[in-house]
């Protein structure tokens, strides 16, 4: 019997992910540096856990109400107001997701009718163009580029839009490339999206992790409020990954839409999770704010040495990923990558990984060890020296 | 803060030659920046935290809290510096609350710290009363856990 024949044809046609791929090869090599995870080095801080047995403890083991625990609500909507300019009735305008990857699926299977167009900007992450073909949606890549730090431009926007677009995704700071907006370029983003009457989903996962300038949410801009829904949740800036916790705020129409998706497929979030959310936000300030100290030192190291050497890399100004130009060796990032890993036991992700724009990149996670960070560097660059020798 | 100090205290054990790697100095540079914490008296000494439970380090520690007279002119200072001073002594904060100086105190055996607080230290003059409490087992020793083997948590290599 030929099972495959069962499968949904939008399901066959997904491409397996670029990144699974280059897991299978890394899992096998044994005592290599890894540069190639997407989440904190950090284990959760110590205070949020413990808030994560206590509730055990106390039989916090039922469900919670489809939209999330109100505490937690609450205690997002302060949050949120404080950090990013914005204001949200917990009661109808916020739902708790499982991370940002389930808001992300719920936004678009609430919101995509058959055929329906989104763009979103490329390289990402990889679960953006996937979401929109579950949802049968049309996904409309906007390429970033080196040259503007992998800045979102509404030049690009506008040769990228076509009538029928009808939902735009941004994730700024952006996994793999590190770049982000201004306020100005924000600015300019969001007439565009009132222009082309477009709503947005802004996957803020890595706004914490801001190291130049300040982080500004497009749902703060005038007028953005009504037609954004936005993203976030407690991987990153509290290095939450494993608990698989996140949120979506947005108006109570659209945040109703989301839960009804939610609550006929997950029903809620871990309850022992939004405990320890609830922990996180409260008082998990200090914690996040050291680990965020840590991760720009290393960032300014390792960008710098990726330049010393001579693989150009421009400064990513938010999360904790290099996404160093590696074209200049004369390799695909494929090669350049497998290379790596079997020269040098060196894991980097290639950047086609993150869509076709991420040709000719690879992207290195600096939330490691200094001396892993060193040793990747030095590995790197004899690497690139032996390439560079052949080559002569 | 400066750089080269916010390495020393996050940077685990790194040699000069890794911290000039990551503060994108000379070797040279670094040593001197080095000396020059050292001779302004801030950069003290690096040792190593241990941990000896398993190993018959022949070490009693106690911890001692000494009620004391203040002195006209120089309050507990005088007092203070002269206890700090006992090579027994590891060391000594002036604290506030039920006692004045609290002492940490590293000696051979039971017998030798005993010596040592009823015939040095409650013999001082301005010594008005000592109460000792030996430790009896370490969980944690500057930010390191001593229980057991430290579990390595598992990240997968590979993750978007």
């Amino acid at each position: 019997m030929d099972q495959s024949r069962y499968i949904a044809r939008h399901v066959v046609n997904l491409p397996k992910s670029g990144i699974r791929d280059f897991f299978d090869i890394v899992a096998k090599m044994k005592d290599a540096i890894s540069l190639g995870v997407g989440e904190p080095d950090f284990d959760t801080p110590w205070h949020i856990r413990e808030a994560g047995i206590y509730a055990l403890e106390k039989g916090k083991t039922h469900y919670t109400s489809n939209l999330g625990l109100i505490e937690l609500r609450r205690a997002i909507n302060k949050y949120v107001e404080q950090n990013f300019n914005v204001s949200y009735v917990p009661e109808n305008e916020v739902i708790i997701t499982v991370g940002v990857s389930e808001g992300l699926d719920l936004a678009c299977r609430a919101l995509i009718n058959p055929g329906d167009k989104v763009m979103y900007h490329q390289p990402c992450y990889v679960s953006y163009s996937p979401s929109i073909t579950l949802a049968h949606g049309i996904p409309v890549p906007v390429p970033t580029f080196a040259k503007d730090g992998f800045a979102l431009t509404v030049e690009a926007l506008r040769a990228a839009w076509s009538p029928g677009c009808k939902i735009l995704m941004v994730n700024l700071p952006c996994n793999p490339t590190g770049g982000t907006c201004d306020r100005a370029q924000i600015e300019a983003i969001a007439k565009f999206a009132v222009e082309k009457d477009l709503i947005v989903l802004s996957d803020e996962i890595y706004s914490e992790l801001t190291f130049e300038g300040v982080h500004t949410s497009i749902a703060s801009i005038p007028g953005l409020k009504e037609r954004t829904i936005f993203l976030h949740g407690f991987s990153k800036a509290f290095s939450m990954t494993g608990w698989r916790i996140g949120y979506a705020c947005g108006p109570a129409t659209l945040i109703e839409a989301m839960m009804k998706v939610h609550q006929y497929s997950m029903l809620c979030a871990s309850i022992i999770a939004q405990e320890a959310a609830i922990e996180a936000l409260v008082r998990g300030e200090d914690a996040m704010k050291k680990m965020r100290d840590q991760y720009h030192r290393r960032r300014d190291f390792i960008v710098r040495r990726f330049n010393e050497i001579g693989l150009k890399c421009h400064l990513p100004r938010g999360s904790f990923y290099a996404f160093p130009d590696i074209s200049q060796t004369g390799l695909g990032e494929k090669d350049f990558a497998l290379g790596l890993l079997q020269a040098e036991k060196v894991a980097i992700v290639p950047g086609a990984a993150f869509g076709e724009n991420g040709r000719g990149f690879c992207r290195a996670c600096f939330a490691t060890s200094y001396e892993q960070l060193i040793e990747a560097s030095n590995r790197i660059e004899r690497y690139v020296q032996s390439l560079t020798a052949k080559n002569w | 803060m400066k750089p080269i100090i916010k390495l020393l205290l996050e940077g685990g054990s790194l040699n000069t030659v890794q911290m000039a790697q990551v503060l994108n100095l000379s070797e040279a540079e670094v040593n001197r920046q080095l000396d020059t914490l050292k001779k302004d008296g801030v950069l003290l000494g690096l040792r190593p935290v241990l941990n000896l439970a398993d190993e018959d380090s022949g070490v009693v520690r106690a911890v001692i809290e000494v009620r004391i007279t203040p002195e006209r002119g120089g309050g507990f200072n005088r007092l203070a510096e002269r206890i700090s001073k006992f090579d027994e002594v590891e060391s000594c904060y002036l604290m506030s609350g039920g006692y004045d100086l609290l002492v940490f105190v590293n000696g051979a055996s039971l017998q030798k710290v005993a010596a040592f607080v009823s015939e040095k230290l409650s013999t001082l003059e301005g010594v008005l009363s000592t109460a000792t409490h030996f430790m009896l087992r370490s969980y944690k020793e500057h930010g390191f856990l001593l229980g057991g083997k430290v579990e390595e948590t598992e990240r997968l290599k590979v993750a978007p």
